[in-house]
């Protein structure tokens, strides 16, 4: 299972912040994660997929080459804003 | 070795008491720089009642660590603390506290300097201002990108 996170503004404007989902065959990387998350989910198309949005995978900074593994929890959100 | 303090916490802290610790802490280093950062009560659309800081608590620290890490990678410091709040938090009030202890001054300056850049555009906080015209989500500054940009190497 993966554990997909949202946070701040991304969560709000999708109405939840976390869903389990197994991992899909023949995605391996953070792109084709994403791509198959808007395809399966079109409500969260043009709000995860954005350039701004960040995306960490096992609370690291990820790329869309990032490799995707069963048991990665996955989490988008937007530009980071505190101190 | 460096004495490192990363901490995320929603009640307030005390600068004269972190202070006091870094100080005890580190015999050796004749300065201390502080960064305090506060909760201003006005923004480019008036009054702010109220900001709420929201953070991924699996992430933040972790991030915070390695900034802490990187710093030491750049200069010899004596210690780093870093705190910083989330939750409800009104005018006026503390929100980070950026301290690093070093030999002298020039190193102190540019780690807190360089800390407080990182942690701005890296660990993962979001604001939310509260006013009479509702919740908003802060925006990233590009300031606050180009404030970091200058420590690339």
């Amino acid at each position: 299972m993966i554990n997909v996170v949202f946070f701040a503004r991304i969560r709000d404007q999708l109405g939840i912040d976390q869903i389990h989902i197994p991992l899909p065959d023949g995605v391996n990387s953070l792109l084709q994660f994403t791509a198959y998350l808007t395809a399966t989910h079109p409500s969260f198309a043009g709000i995860i997929d954005q350039p701004t949005v960040l995306v960490a995978v096992n609370q690291e900074f990820a790329q869309p080459q990032t490799p995707v593994e069963d048991g990665d929890e996955i989490a988008y959100f937007p530009p980071v804003t505190g101190g | 070795m460096t004495h490192v303090r990363i901490q995320v916490q929603t009640g307030d802290f005390d600068l004269a008491q972190e202070y006091q610790r870094v100080r005890e802490q580190n015999p050796r280093c004749g300065a201390i720089v502080s960064f305090t950062g506060l909760v201003r009560d006005f923004n480019a659309d008036g009054a702010i009642q109220s900001i709420f800081l929201e953070h991924y608590p699996a992430m933040t620290e972790k991030v915070l660590q390695k900034l802490a890490e990187r710093a030491q990678e750049r200069w010899p410091l004596g210690g780093i603390t870093i705190l910083h709040r989330v939750g409800l938090l009104h005018g006026s009030e503390q929100i980070v506290l950026v301290l690093v202890a070093a030999q002298h001054r020039a190193e102190a300056f540019a780690a807190a300097e360089f800390l407080m850049d990182f942690l701005k555009t890296e660990a993962p906080f979001w604001k939310r201002e509260d006013s009479a015209q509702g919740q908003h989500w802060v925006d990233a500054k590009a300031t606050d990108q180009r404030a970091r940009e200058r420590w690339k190497p």
